[in-house]
């Protein structure tokens, strides 16, 4: 380190932790002008979202290690390697998609479609049908069952709050979800794929629930769906990981101060009180630090954050070979419906490939992941597993998830919520707005894409 | 008829305060700052050159900071078809840590970078040679063991500013006009890539490039 460097002491906000919602609010927080400084006790970028390497996954995930010699005549350059540890991907029409927009950050990072969206019955997986077209054309469903079902899509597409005559006498806050699929005389197993592998909902749940929220994310997927074409999902080239990298960049750029590989010695509190003091600063090996406002992910506050209860399991499995039944697709989604498998949570497998950069040429990689219901979860995957053919290699982890005690009001301390187990970015999204809301005062609003009007013809 | 332009990605690595946004500023504007303040605002610089019948476009990325505690995040440097890894003629720490910046290129970056290692602040060394810290012998022997151009700026005097550019554009291999319509620097778009900003349909990827 150079000897002149006189650094800055004083800061309108520190954030630790360098995870994607952590980069997301340190991005938007120096954009709006203030001064930040971003800590991460690792030496790297992501937190619990970056995507690491072969030998990086295999120190962290194995008891034995193999050579480096065997590892690279198996699977080729280490550098090749860029896997996530927390499977998701991006809604194309979704609030990630409208923030990345929003900040200019798609000038650092590529997306690619993810090919196909599938979901499992029977013991098989087939396409999920999400335009009328594709409904027409699904083998899910019988003959009179595909016209209910272009019915019900005619309906969420042509809805509009302020015209009742497209409400069809529904009222999205008073009926429930499983009244709608009465109205448009749905089955159980349209129901399933329409609540697990459209809207997304890992158990049943949403059925006596007010439809709205069920209806918004059956509209999400669809407009997802239509912009670009094959699958709701994007996937940035180089893996998730380069999602926070990209985002710390636009921090930087806004005057934001970098510091990896910094662990945190002590957090400062106003009158010296840890227990009933505001956030006042950091200690670090390069110096104390302060600001009057803390953003951090949980395990920088473990004692501010409890467990919600959830533990959820994923196990990253490197083929070499397409999954099976898929035309060969170098990318997808399968999504096991909780109750094809007797379970109260579905199972996702997310599925890339050396197409986007994440592992040497002629691998997949399958991601599976769920919330544990047993004392035995690697037993719960099996199913999945089943789906993938001949595995060459099995990396499982099992992560407990955390949210803060408290919303950060009294002491100054905002915590993220651990990633989800959900397929998607929509509740880290939701978790980066309410931090955002609790910290500024006011919500976030993002410029219009200039696609909304074009969309609004529709 | 335009010439054909080839768009490329160059990043700038270096320690802190060796002089890598001055040698930018020198290059696009033809300017210099004494007290340059560290890098705030610009993601990154665009400068034509006309190299024989071509242009090339560089687009030139800044740390914007992120080196300083070491924090350069390696999405900075990927895809990147060149680098200028820049130290201080007269600070011997930044040509340590220079030969650190070649090395985490040739094993992170594309193969085919092409990397101008540039000792700067060369106008100090011209009033008083007993600040020189980095022999010219020493990078020289460098530049040649590891395939690396070798020049001795200033950002101050404007000295051989422009011949590293030219240099590494003269080292670009050149797309032909066909290639180029396939799209240039970021928003390229083959079959499955897509452009967030443009608004996108099932027809097929929309390839408005603005840049």
């Amino acid at each position: 380190m150079s000897e002149e460097m006189e650094m800055d002491t004083e800061y309108d906000v520190i954030v630790l932790g360098t995870g994607i919602t952590e980069c997301i609010l340190s991005g938007l927080l120096s954009v709006d002008g203030k001064k930040v400084l971003h800590i991460d006790k690792q030496d790297h970028y992501g937190g619990e979202s970056a995507s690491v390497t072969l030998s990086q996954l295999y120190a962290q995930l194995k008891k034995n290690p193999i050579s480096k010699e065997e590892r690279e005549s198996r699977f080729g350059k280490d550098r090749d390697w860029n896997v996530d540890l927390i499977p998701k991907f991006l809604m194309a029409n979704g609030e990630l998609t409208n923030i990345l927009v929003h900040t200019d950050v798609t000038r650092y990072v590529e997306f690619k479609q993810v090919s196909g969206s599938y979901v499992f019955k029977q013991g098989k997986i087939y396409k999920v049908p999400a335009t009328e077209m594709e409904a027409i054309s699904s083998p899910l469903m019988g003959i009179f069952e595909k016209r209910r079902m272009k019915k019900f899509l005619e309906w969420i597409s042509s809805y509009n709050e302020d015209d009742a005559a497209t409400h069809q006498g529904l009222d999205l806050d008073k009926n429930t979800m499983d009244e709608v699929y009465y109205k448009f005389g749905l089955g159980n197993s349209t129901k399933e794929f329409i609540g697990h592998a459209m809207a997304l909902w890992t158990n049943d749940d949403y059925l006596q629930q007010p439809a709205r929220p069920s209806f918004e994310r059956i509209l999400l997927y669809c407009q997802s769906v239509a912009r670009y074409g094959k699958s709701p999902y994007l996937y940035p080239l180089y893996g998730l990981g380069e999602l926070p990298q990209g985002f710390a960049r636009l921090s930087a750029i806004y005057g934001g101060t970098y510091m990896l590989d910094t662990p945190i010695k002590k957090v400062l509190y106003t009158d010296d009180d840890a227990e009933n003091g505001k956030f006042e600063g950091v200690e670090t090996k390069l110096g104390t630090f302060r600001a009057p406002v803390v953003i951090a992910d949980p395990t920088y506050f473990s004692h501010k954050c409890k467990s919600t209860g959830q533990r959820v399991i994923r196990a990253i499995c490197i083929l070499n070979h397409p999954v099976p039944n898929t035309g060969n697709a170098d990318s997808l989604q399968i999504i096991i419906p909780q109750s094809q498998v007797g379970r109260k949570n579905d199972i996702y497998i997310a599925i890339v490939s050396d197409a986007h950069n994440v592992c040497s040429k002629g691998h997949y990689l399958a991601i599976i992941s769920t919330i544990v219901e047993t004392e035995q979860p690697h037993i719960e995957l099996e199913p999945a597993f089943k789906l993938l053919g001949p595995i060459e290699e099995k990396f499982m982890g099992i992560a407990d998830l955390f949210e803060p005690k408290e919303d950060g009001s009294k002491d100054n301390v905002y915590l993220s919520k651990s990633y989800d187990a959900s397929s998607h970015f929509e509740s880290m999204t939701d978790d980066v707005k309410d931090i955002y809301f609790r910290v500024t005062g006011h919500p976030l609003v993002l410029k219009k894409r200039n696609d909304e009007e074009a969309q609004a013809q529709e | 008829m335009s010439k054909p332009v080839t768009s490329i990605k160059l990043v700038l690595l270096g320690e802190a305060a060796v002089g890598k946004s001055s040698i930018v500023l020198r290059f696009v504007s033809d300017d210099f700052s004494e007290n340059k303040e560290p890098t705030i605002g610009a993601a990154f610089l665009t400068q034509r050159v006309n190299i024989n019948d071509h242009t090339v476009k560089f687009e030139i990325w800044d740390t914007a900071g992120q080196e300083r505690f070491a924090s350069l995040a390696p999405m900075y440097y990927r895809n990147a078809q060149a680098a200028l890894v820049v130290y201080d003629v007269t600070k011997p720490q930044s040509f340590i840590k220079a030969r650190h910046w070649v090395k985490e290129l040739h094993e992170q970056a594309s193969k085919n970078i092409i990397i101008a290692l540039v000792g700067n602040k060369v106008d100090i060394v011209d009033e008083n040679e007993e600040e020189r810290k980095v022999a010219r012998e020493e990078a020289e022997k460098l530049a040649e063991e590891e395939g690396l151009l070798f020049f001795e700026t200033s950002a101050k005097t404007g000295a051989n500013i422009n011949e590293v550019f030219m240099g590494i554009g003269e080292k670009i291999p050149l797309k032909g006009p066909e290639e180029e319509a396939q799209g240039s620097g970021l928003n390229v778009t083959d079959d499955q890539r897509v452009n967030l900003d443009s608004p996108g349909n099932a027809d097929g990827p929309a390839g408005a490039c603005s840049c």
